[in-house]
């Protein structure tokens, strides 16, 4: 690891120190609780049917079988789940989603629930549960979905089509974005280069499956102890699903193994609250891993075309991408983030791109860290590879000759401020790896990439105890370690030591709304709360110190953990400890506290590089990743262990959709790797140490610096170890994964060509 | 469902040959409690073998080496005598899962699982091994590549069940390897996998050979146009080649989510070659 910090303006006694993490030990002896470890007196089991084809009109479904069952206490079908969403088109979806309601749109898409006294007589229930299909014909191919024959995922989708405009049947969305004129920038260049490009499906993948205890009573109330990554948003949704008052549903999150932005959406969480609602008891549902993988939200499988003029200089004249995302059968935002990221590294003169959401059988798409930025880079930085390789140019100095600065106009609109793309290639540039000499068979590859980071509600509280110590409640769920990121910057802003402040998630019922962690929104906007809340409990700290002093609340300052008296007249007085007024509280007006409730803004982009080495065994085509270099501009690194294990987590996630992770349809629609043997992420044995370097450019829009880091990691990985295959064979590859088949395919075919 | 715990081979076979269900032998547990889990198998009766100290044991005999079916794979790493006289075995059991699965299974339960992809039944195939069988009726001895007949089934009659495996001594100027191909570096399944085992001249000249193919056929596949390919000579280009042609040939494979038919076809033939190398390396180095 190695800091490499631009400006270090600040001091900081606590931030950029790695101390032990305080949800660390519950971790390590097993008694941290995740979704499925915790239980309710009376709790039944809840089980999911599901559909078995990719596309059919659920007829009938009898259930008086199962109902029937000794042991059985409610079986629900979409009937128990009304239509509560009020025309709002994106509710009644996720509702559909929760529970087929006329169709079943994907294989694994839910059509009835049972909960039951233990699992063996849930199961048997399900056996039980009589679906009448209509089987229907489907379309799982992004590009397929588009023909003008294909087959209609979503009624919807005929309904949005213009005849006049021609426009595919299941397009969902067209977003385009861009300036200048793309022609007169291609009629000017020297080079262009052209390609298509494919990427598979990937799951986030997270280790731990959804699961939830649910509680409804019978007079409105209830609550939801659930895996999540927001639990407020989660008790928004669900509310409104049940057609319950928001205030009445407590909704506690629990420890996450893993979310990645699949765990920003509900699945089986409203499904367990009508199931209890029914029943009159609590209700625990925990899913399979088969039922993650095919009825959860994976990314979008993708289909890209990019253009890009070059001039003799390496100087981006022109620049142009159409990308084509599937969103399952339900509306998505996928094509628009592609579209909006994929130049965004680079300062182009023309450029323009269309990004397109398209219905396909497939399972709801949902967020996976920097949701369609990862596949549009692949697709980008592999042209640009290219562009470098036919100028026989440094790869690296291309990226230089055209990236981003501050002041720079967007590719995708808005005017970039304090940024640091440079700095990222600098540091590159200075690093070790790329002197390593290679051997035959070998390749290195370079890849940037972008992620735009989101602020958003947030709120804190901060309560001083007896003793002098603090408790922090926070309300964004800690996905990466943020409690203790957010133990370091209270402790910092209190002066007082980082294991005096203990940090805890609060649920629905102890702050006021958190939007969910999603968008690497965590760190930045919770500590940009927590650093109000501390400033205004150090404002009443002050005032009792007066009081106690009995001197003017403006005499008063606070330095390094203690109240200090300054003035003539005061500034002998020897200072007040954060403990002694503490323990003075009860005389000079009760518990002492602060709190904040903002919208965070002022949100830091932030760019990173990846280089990557590989060694590709031509007779099998596997590939083995040699050595890998994640540079990434944090702004600032609260705990530079946390954020290096951000970098690391993306690339090793970024490595394995490059390599092996892909969902695999059979021609009837079924996915036919719901699991971890055959959906492979990598295994450590597969990996090298990843190497980070953290570049700090700070972000002046945050008190600190700090930037989001949690997603811009896994944005360059796939091309960079495309690049770097494409190197190594001397084969330029176009679709990921790069799995052993496909590569020795396309030497293959290269070789007959 | 039953559970018993036997300590003798005599009530295990009492015990199975009593039951008119569907009763299951219990060794690591590795293959059968995971199809337990996912509801393909509802045993009434399991017959776990562990405790039967017999099955527990490696022994050299006078032809060669006993290893009993409740022997782990772990325990086939750590037998010195075992490494050092059909390594490819050894190596073969030693890549199976995990190291937390390698302290639990054994390669009497990869052999009777009858996976076309089982990692170890290919080297014991080329090793010549023999399986002892006891049953209602006495016991027998057969082929290794006797036993699967075809994914899932095997050929041990009712009430039958395996006592052991037998290995052959080493004689000077021979060995054995064993090499799969996985898209990870662990915990997956075979891809495409060969054995390989040879016995050698003072002077390297190939005398004898056998090569099996694991994961290209409904059962492991003994190749033996692939082994006269290598007798009589030193593993020379040409020799290599017509090797793995004739695996490739012989490879009869499917096309599924973990590999294609023309993958398969040709890594196989890749992998036979690398085997042989190292086989043949190994022999060399055994005088
Ligand atoms: C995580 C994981 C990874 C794995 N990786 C691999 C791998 O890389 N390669 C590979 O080949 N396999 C792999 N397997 C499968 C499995 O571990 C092996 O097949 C193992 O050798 C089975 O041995 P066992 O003793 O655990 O068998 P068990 O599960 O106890 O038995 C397997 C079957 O054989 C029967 N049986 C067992 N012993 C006898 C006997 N003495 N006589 C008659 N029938 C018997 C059982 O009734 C059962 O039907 C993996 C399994 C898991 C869970």
């Amino acid at each position: 690891m190695n800091i490499n910090a631009k400006t270090q303006i600040q001091e900081f006694r606590s931030v950029g120190t790695r101390p032990v993490r305080q949800d660390g030990v519950d971790k390590v002896t097993g008694r941290a609780r995740y979704g499925a470890d915790y239980n309710m007196p009376g709790q039944l089991v809840g089980l999911v049917l599901r559909s078995p084809h990719a596309h059919a009109r659920i007829k009938s479904i009898d259930t008086s079988a199962a109902e029937a069952l000794k042991g059985v206490k409610a079986v629900i079908t979409a009937a128990d789940l009304p239509d509560h969403a009020d025309g709002d088109e994106g509710l009644l979806e996720i509702l559909d989603n929760c529970m087929a309601r006329t169709k079943a749109r994907y294989d694994g898409h839910a059509v009835a629930a049972v909960a039951a006294i233990d699992e063996a007589t849930a199961r048997k229930a399900l056996g039980l549960i009589r679906v009448d299909y209509e089987v229907l014909p489907h379309v799982t191919d992004v590009d397929e979905a588009l023909k003008s024959t294909a087959n209609v995922v979503h009624e919807h989708a005929t309904s949005r089509v213009d005849p006049e405009q021609n426009v595919p049947l299941n397009v969902h969305a067209t977003e385009e974005f861009g300036h200048g004129d793309i022609e007169a920038g291609f009629a000017k260049s020297d080079l262009i280069v052209e390609r298509s490009f494919k990427a598979e499906q990937s799951h986030q993948g997270y280790i731990e499956p959804h699961a939830c205890v649910a509680s409804v009573n019978a007079d409105g109330t209830g609550d939801l102890w659930v895996t999540t990554q927001g639990h407020f948003s989660y008790r928004i949704v669900c509310a409104q699903l049940l057609g319950m008052d928001v205030s009445k549903l407590r909704v506690t999150s629990s420890e996450i193994g893993g979310g990645f932005g699949g765990k920003t959406h509900v699945w089986a969480e409203p499904v367990a609250l009508a199931l209890s609602r029914k029943a009159g008891r609590p209700v625990k549902l925990t899913m399979s891993r088969e039922e993650v993988f095919r009825s959860t939200g994976p990314t979008s499988p993708a289909s890209i075309d990019v253009k890009i003029g070059v001039s003799n200089e390496g100087v981006i004249t022109s620049a142009y991408a159409h990308l084509r995302y599937g969103c399952g059968p339900y509306s998505g935002v996928w094509g628009m983030l592609g579209a909006m990221t994929a130049f965004a590294c680079y300062d182009i003169e023309n450029v323009k791109t269309i990004g397109i959401d398209v219905r396909i059988n497939r399972p709801k798409t949902a967020a996976y860290r920097a949701p369609s930025a990862p596949v549009a880079a692949f697709a980008v930085e592999s042209v640009l590879d290219e562009i470098a390789q036919k100028l026989d140019m440094d790869p690296l100095e291309l990226r230089f000759r055209n990236a981003v600065k501050n002041g720079s106009r967007s590719s995708y609109g808005p005017t970039f401020g304090t940024i640091g793309l440079v700095e990222v290639l600098e540091a590159v540039k200075s690093h070790p790896q790329l002197n390593v000499p290679l051997a035959a068979n070998q390749g290195r590859g370079i890849a940037c990439g972008y992620w735009f980071n989101i602020g958003g509600q947030t709120c804190t509280t901060l309560n001083i105890g007896v003793d002098g110590t603090a408790t922090l409640t926070i309300g964004t769920v800690d996905v990466g370690g943020s409690r203790s990121s957010m133990s370091l910057v209270a402790a910092e802003e209190l002066g007082i030591d980082y294991d005096k402040v203990k940090t805890v998630i609060g649920d629905t019922a102890t702050l006021g709304h958190n939007d969910t962690t999603e968008g690497s929104r965590g760190t930045f906007s919770s500590s940009m709360a927590t650093i109000n809340a501390v400033k205004q409990a150090i404002g009443v700290l002050r005032e009792r110190a007066a009081k106690m002093w009995e001197i003017p609340v403006d005499d008063v300052v606070w330095e390094k953990g203690c109240a200090r008296a300054v003035g003539e007249e005061h500034g002998n007085l020897p200072t007040l400890s954060l403990a002694e007024i503490a323990k003075e509280a009860p005389n000079t007006g009760g518990p002492i506290a602060g709190h904040s409730e903002i919208v965070a803004e002022g949100v830091g982009v932030s760019f990173g590089a990846h280089i990557c080495d590989v060694e590709v065994d031509p007779e099998t085509g596997a590939t083995k990743i040699l050595r890998y270099l994640v540079v990434q501009d944090a702004g600032r690194a609260i705990h530079p262990a946390y954020v290096e294990g951000q970098y690391q987590g993306g690339a090793v996630q970024g490595i394995g959709w490059a390599l092996n992770e892909e969902y695999v349809y059979g021609a009837d629609g079924r996915l036919q790797n719901a699991g971890f043997l055959d959906y492979r992420i990598p295994v450590c044995s597969d990996l090298p140490m990843i190497d980070t370097v953290i570049v700090e450019v700070p972000n002046p829009g945050h008190p600190y610096g700090v930037r989001g880091v949690g997603e811009t990691p896994i944005v360059p990985p796939l091309a960079a170890v495309a690049n770097a295959i494409s190197r190594a064979t001397g084969v330029r590859m176009t679709h990921v994964p790069m799995s052993p088949p496909r590569v020795l395919a396309a030497l293959e075919n290269a070789k007959v060509t | 469902m039953h559970y018993s715990r036997p300590n003798s081979v005599a009530e295990a076979v009492n015990l199975l040959g009593g039951n008119t269900g569907n009763a299951f032998i219990l060794a690591g547990g590795s293959d059968l409690l995971v199809r337990m889990k996912g509801g393909f198998v509802e045993p009434s009766l399991i017959v776990d073998i562990k405790a039967i100290a017999e099955l527990r044991q490696i022994r050299a005999t006078d032809k060669g080496f006993w290893i009993g079916a409740a022997v782990t794979c772990a325990e086939l790493g750590e037998s010195e005598m075992l490494r050092a006289a059909w390594p490819g075995v050894v190596e073969a059991a030693n890549l199976i899962g995990s190291k937390q699965v390698q302290g639990r299974c054994t390669i009497a339960g990869n052999l009777c699982n009858a996976s076309p992809a089982a990692d170890s039944v290919p080297a014991l195939v080329a090793a010549g091994a023999r399986v002892h069988i006891v049953g209602p009726n006495g016991s027998r001895v057969t082929a290794v590549e006797d036993v699967p007949l075809s994914p899932g089934k095997t050929s041990l009659a009712p009430g039958e069940m395996v006592a052991a495996i037998e290995l052959d001594e080493r004689p000077a100027h021979a060995s054995d390897a064993y090499i799969r191909f996985i898209p990870r570096t662990e915990m997956d399944i075979a891809v495409a996998s060969a054995g390989i085992n040879l016995t050698l001249d003072a002077d390297g000249t190939i005398k004898t050979a056998r090569v099996a193919l694991g994961a290209v056929a409904p059962t492991v596949l003994r190749v033996d146009e692939a082994a006269e390919a290598l007798v009589g000579t030193k593993l020379e280009t040409a020799a290599l080649e017509r090797l793995a042609e004739t695996c490739s040939a012989a490879a009869r494979p499917i096309d599924d989510k973990r590999g294609t038919i023309a993958y398969r076809k040709s890594v196989v033939g890749v992998l036979a070659k690398r085997t042989a190398e190292l086989a043949y390396k190994r022999a060399r180095a055994n005088s």
